[in-house]
């Protein structure tokens, strides 16, 4: 069933029109003045003002290798995380590690750890599902480059984002 | 001397359309951006300066350039427009293409040739055609804008194009009657066409819609031919009424004219993509952006020559006393377009754009009527009212 609106009767102000207009007028100089005296303060400058201090701790940026503080590299390319990339952004090639390493009895480290931030979504689920905390997203997000292989990150670039991590789970201790 | 007054002529031209008229186009569109942008509480364009590194031998480093607040936006414009690809669909029927850019843009600047843009210079009145069909050449020359729009809408051969065509068609055609009439009731008081004798009129009784700017207390002796009148008299005042409905029926009309944003309909982005110009890209859409603002230049030349005194402010005198005078009068003149121009701006970012029948029931049923029954007020007036 058709419903039928009833529309408000218009004061004649308001069937004139004329006075809407003014009205209207003085909101968007108002605004104007606003704006050239200062008082709105709303745009950032971007490239020499930046939000990164009020990012807050969650923020989803790129993702990236850490180190702990013993400088181990925390990865042990189980591959968890490039299995459950949803754009199959990440590619590993595991490497054994050498007899006589301290850490020989974790077995594997990442060879290769390339991530293609062309491909990268940003959703987070390598750092979700890493369990040894070794990938983390970072607070970058400005990531350019001029070629399709400048925007990949290799291990070294990876470390490089993520540096060094503190505070974190320590598995492969020596007692343990 | 012919060829003297040809040479004039010619240095008038160039002076006002290359020195004036298409500076004025560019920083319109530029401060249309910054000014629309401000009233959106955004900034809008301030970081294109003048590369002066790319010029060898001032010594200066990259990106040492001054910025001055975007100023540099229009070149950037058009040196992208000069330099992006000028594509013809296949589709298209190609010699009206090509002709219809030229046709939105021609008549705009042709406009400007009667409006009296200064009183004079070094003898020579400011104006680059001193007809005395001043007025008439006006709406038959700009009336000519609809055909650049109507046929970039029919050549362009696809369905947005052709609606915007077909309503830039209808909603010029209906706005040039009320436009025409509404300030009839001028030609009725001044009796006359010639665009700088309105001006000299309105010297003498005031200007149109302000007519107290005849006081001579303002400069006392400057105006011989002018006694001291007082104050307005009884004609002036009731003649004032008339004279504010032509103002707004021309005002309202030239919004429509110059397709600006409550009647801008042909382009409405919204339904249209982008209307009549869809299908044009590079230098031939730049025409018609150019065109566009162009009409909106003339239109408030117009306005000010016919409704807000010309070049003249009340206490400057004019060119006859000196050179510097008359630059000064110039410059009077373009203040006040510039000064329309931003009210055009402010307009478009306050209104609504206005639905098809209420753009035409705006016209047909109340402009064109009360600009009918203003003439009858005026005459009446002037019947009443004999000198």
């Amino acid at each position: 069933m058709a419903i039928t609106i009833q529309r408000p009767p218009l004061t004649l102000k308001e069937k004139l029109y004329v006075p809407a207009i003014f009205s209207g007028l003085a909101t968007t100089l108002k605004h104007l003045v606003n704006m050239l005296l200062g008082k709105t303060h709303v745009a950032m400058q971007y490239p020499e003002e930046k939000w990164d201090s009020h990012l807050p701790s969650y923020y989803r940026g790129a993702p990236a290798l850490v180190k702990d503080e013993h400088g181990r590299e925390r990865c042990v390319a189980c591959q968890l995380c490039e299995f459950i990339c949803p754009p199959r952004a990440i590619t590993i090639k595991p490497g054994e590690i050498a007899e006589g390493d301290k850490f020989r009895k974790v077995e594997k480290f990442p060879q290769a750890f390339d991530i293609d931030m062309i491909r990268c979504i940003y959703c987070g689920l390598c750092e979700e599902v890493c369990p040894e905390q070794a990938i983390f997203l970072q607070k970058q997000y400005a990531i350019t480059g001029l070629s399709r292989a400048e925007m990949v990150h290799d291990k070294e670039k990876l470390y490089e984002i993520g540096g060094l991590k503190t505070g974190l789970v320590h598995k492969w201790n020596d007692k343990k | 001397m012919d060829w003297m007054f040809i040479l004039i002529s010619l240095a008038k031209i160039l002076g006002v359309i290359f020195g004036i008229i298409l500076p004025l186009v560019s920083y319109t569109v530029y401060a249309e951006r910054r000014v629309s942008a401000l009233m959106q509480d955004r900034i809008g364009p301030n970081r294109t300066g003048i590369p002066l590194s790319l010029i060898p031998g001032l010594g200066l480093k990259d990106r040492q350039m001054p910025l001055l607040g975007g100023m540099g936006q229009p070149i950037a414009d058009a040196v992208k427009f000069l330099l992006k690809e000028d594509f013809t669909p296949a589709h298209v029927n190609k010699f009206y293409y090509w002709l219809a850019p030229c046709l939105a843009m021609v008549p705009a600047i042709l406009t400007i040739a009667v409006v009296p843009f200064g009183s004079s210079l070094w003898g020579v009145p400011m104006v680059i055609a001193n007809v005395n069909i001043g007025v008439l050449f006006v709406f038959a020359v700009a009336s000519l804008g609809v055909y650049g729009i109507v046929l970039a809408g029919w050549s362009s051969n696809s369905k947005y194009p052709f609606l915007g065509g077909v309503r830039a068609t209808s909603q010029m055609i209906s706005y040039e009657l009320s436009m025409g009439l509404s300030i009839i009731p001028l030609f009725l008081i001044m009796g006359e066409l010639n665009l700088p004798k309105i001006v000299e009129y309105q010297i003498q009784h005031g200007w149109t819609i302000i007519p107290f700017t005849n006081l001579h207390s303002f400069a006392p002796g400057l105006y011989k031919h002018h006694t001291w009148r007082g104050w307005l008299n009884w004609k002036e005042i009731v003649m004032w009424v008339p004279m504010m409905i032509s103002f707004f029926i021309f005002t309202v009309a030239i919004f429509a004219e110059t397709n600006r944003l409550p009647f801008d309909l042909p382009e409405a982005e919204t339904e249209l993509v982008a209307g009549y110009h869809t299908e044009y890209s590079s230098m031939k859409f730049a025409l018609f952006f150019l065109g566009e603002y162009a009409a909106m230049i003339t239109g408030c030349s117009l306005i000010v020559t016919l409704f807000l005194g010309g070049w003249h402010i009340p206490g400057i005198p004019d060119g006859s006393h000196g050179w510097i005078w008359g630059l000064v009068n110039i410059g009077c003149f373009f203040a006040k377009v510039v000064a329309l121009l931003l009210f055009f701006i402010a307009i478009r970012w306050t209104l609504p754009r206005f639905r098809y029948d209420q753009l035409m029931r705006l016209g047909w049923i109340f402009f064109f009527e009360l600009a009918l029954v203003n003439i009858l007020i005026t005459a009446g007036i002037m019947a009443i009212f004999p000198n």
